[in-house]
């Protein structure tokens, strides 16, 4: 073998980073001088490869999978910078190998987009994936939600070992019946949760139209109580306090859970994964939280019907001065059809201080419909952000925003606050 | 249970006594409401409300009784999956949405329910889905979606803005009318500039976004033709508009 294009590709990489620029871009070096390079660091690690996509909740839920197995004594590689498509997994993978292209890791945790897993699959067949759901999301890249469920099960289809599925959606459950060779195993809700969390045939359907899952489920969650919660794990149950914030991030969490006893097998220590799964930090953007002028401001990313929907049930709006910023680039999605599958009533009580974003006059006619009275309108998000903040002084903030207004109002708000970095 | 409001939840009495309710239809809400058709369902009900008229939300779904004293239907897209849950149904139906709509009972119709009020649907497998030819037009299923921004032109409601997202290309028979000419986007397929269907009170297109938001005069055509039906007229103070002409402009400028 070889051993330039990881050298090479390592000194692009630290050229880059000196330079400030993309994260990507040393992956796609290495990826052109050496197109085994990933395959052969990814083929030996002991625990494999564990793919995590769906539509919705893939970075938190990598996330926590990742801290569940460190808990565990684990050392796991996975692609923290956000690049969730091939080219970012290269890279990651450049700044963690030796010379000779061998990743010293237990597991790797890799977070996946539904179009760059498929591809990444036929590289590096995982041995066990995650699939969370399929909700409307980037239709307006895949065309149809049947579409993306066929991107998942190309994912499970690759799979050698356990496919982890999200019982209650029933897109996603539905790809059991596709491999009948690997073991699935699922995660699930108790029943009384079911309506917090319609699936995308329900969002509309006065009842809801999937039947209650009779499957049985390897983790399941029972209850949630503000940020308390209450997990079934193979028929025992644990309640926890958790850091995460928002329904949807606990049910994440019944995900993470089940996908790590997959790859633990019988090693698992409960009561230790429970320990991590409350350290576990809310990742970029959901449900984090930042100090402004003293006052708690929540950061609460929405990019489709039903993720809206979870938000604003799951961040109570009284006392809180509420912003929404909503862009339409790319990343985002350039449909704005979404926001008239979600119901601000929740909203109408306080109101919507400042509404802002590209598409601010959409979303702010949106609210007019619903009886939403709003603040301001203001497109630009830097002046709606200061705006923002001198009506809201002495009250807790949130902002709901698309993604990429989300790394617009971090960029403002690391003016004038402590915020995390993400590179 | 999920919380989306339901039809009968979005139903409200009239603010002044001395002018009536009319009764809205959506078509199959559960499989055909993708893309914010819901929208133009809100957006018809709030204008009635501000202008002091009750709204009466009716659902029509798979296996339902159709019902009685109509005065708009709407109908969205869904799914090709949707499409085919509802096959049956529309058939068995038809007969009665041909005479509402000859009749003169407003429509709005998009995407899906647009392709099935045609003649026939053919798929680019050779599979035939017949309409229900309540508009004389055909859809061919094409390899390549239909998808962005668009903007078109329209004598009679002005610019129109919309999304469209769609894999069927429409072609109208030499009879009916487009609703409107494209200037940005594809429309009702990649070969013509035109967008859209217009027949009787019937307006057919391809466009979400929602359509009716950032449309009013489509909304308002709508309404008025309804009312006046059922009443004789419509009694119209206006309504500030000022909001979405802004979101217009802003969506105008937006990349396709
Ligand atoms: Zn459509």
């Amino acid at each position: 073998m070889n051993p330039l294009p990881v050298l090479v590709g390592k000194a692009v990489r630290v050229a880059s980073r000196l330079r400030g620029g993309g994260s990507a871009f040393p992956g796609l070096v290495v990826e052109r001088l050496d197109p085994g390079f990933m395959g052969r660091a990814l083929s030996d690690l002991p625990h494999g490869v564990v793919v995590v996509s769906g539509t919705n909740g893939k970075t938190t839920t990598t996330k926590m999978v990742v801290e569940l197995l460190e808990g565990q004594g684990l050392s796991v590689f996975t692609n923290r910078t956000g690049s969730n498509f091939t080219r970012g997994v290269a890279a990651a993978l450049l700044g963690e190998v030796d010379w000779r292209g061998r990743l010293k890791a237990d597991v790797a945790v890799l977070e996946l987009d539904e179009a760059h897993a498929v591809h990444f699959v036929k590289l590096v067949p995982p041995r066990h994936s995650l699939l969370l759901n399929v909700l409307r999301d980037q239709l307006d890249r895949f065309g149809e939600i049947d579409a993306t469920t066929r991107l998942l099960e190309r994912i499970a289809l690759a799979t050698t070992g356990t496919v982890v599925l999200n019982r209650e959606d029933p897109r996603v459950a539905g790809l059991a019946s596709s491999v009948p060779a690997t073991e699935v195993v699922y995660f699930g809700l108790d029943a009384s949760l079911r309506s917090t969390f319609p699936n995308d045939d329900e969002l509309r359907g006065a009842e809801g139209t999937a039947p209650a899952s009779a499957l049985p489920a390897d983790v399941v969650l029972r209850s949630v109580d503000g940020n308390s919660a209450e997990f079934e794990v193979a028929g025992s149950t644990t309640r926890t306090d958790l850091r995460l914030r928002g329904v949807y991030n606990i049910f994440n969490a019944a995900a993470a859970l089940a996908a790590a006893r997959a790859v633990l097998g019988g090693t698992a220590d409960t009561a230790k994964l429970f320990s991590s799964l409350a350290a576990v930090e809310p990742a970029f953007g959901r449900g984090e939280s930042l100090v402004v002028d003293g006052q708690a401001l929540e950061l609460v990313l929405v990019k489709n019907p039903s993720g809206f929907r979870l938000g604003l049930k799951s961040f109570d709006p009284a006392g809180c001065a509420t912003m929404i910023a909503i862009n339409d680039n790319y990343a985002d999605g350039r449909d704005m059809s979404w926001l008239w599958d979600v119901d601000f009533d929740s909203l109408g009580l306080g109101g919507v201080d400042v509404v802002s974003g590209v598409r601010a006059y959409d979303m702010a006619l949106r609210l007019k419909y619903d009886d939403v009275r709003v603040g301001a309108v203001e497109p630009d998000i830097t002046d709606a952000l200061r705006e923002f903040v001198r009506m809201s002084a002495g009250r807790p903030k949130r902002i709901f925003c698309t993604y990429t207004a989300m790394l617009a109002v971090r960029r403002e708000l690391s003016k004038i606050t402590k915020v995390e970095e993400v590179s | 249970m999920s919380d989306a409001p339901s039809a009968s939840s979005l139903t409200e009495a009239p603010a002044d006594p001395s002018k009536g309710s009319l009764r809205i239809l959506q078509l199959y809400p559960r499989e055909m409401n993708i893309y914010g058709d819901y929208g133009n369902v809100l957006v018809l009900k709030q204008r009635l409300a501000w202008r002091g008229y009750g709204a009466e939300i009716l659902e029509h779904n798979a296996g339902d009784a159709f019902p009685k004293d109509v005065d708009i239907i709407v109908g969205g897209g869904g799914q090709d999956s949707g499409q085919v849950v509802i096959q049956d149904d529309l058939q068995a139906i038809a007969p009665r949405l041909r005479e509402l709509a000859e009749d003169g009972t407003p429509m709005l119709l998009i995407c899906g329910l647009y392709q099935l009020f045609g003649n026939v649907f053919r798929t680019h497998d050779g599979t035939v889905i017949p309409g229900i030819g309540v508009l004389d037009l055909e859809t061919r299923g094409g390899t390549e979606r239909l998808i962005g921004n668009v903007v078109a032109r329209s004598d009679e409601f002005g610019e129109i803005h919309g999304y469209e997202n769609h894999s069927g290309q429409t072609f109208l028979g030499s009879g009916l009318r487009p609703l409107a000419t494209v200037v940005k986007g594809a429309g009702n397929n990649a070969e013509e500039n035109h967008e859209g269907a217009r027949h009787r009170n019937i307006v057919a297109s391809y466009l979400h976004g929602s359509l009716l938001p950032k449309n009013p005069a489509i909304a308002d055509f709508l309404l008025r033709t309804a009312a006046e039906r059922r009443f004789g007229s419509f009694q119209d103070d206006g309504v500030d508009d000022s909001l979405a002409e802004l979101a217009r402009q802003h969506a105008g400028a937006r990349p396709r």
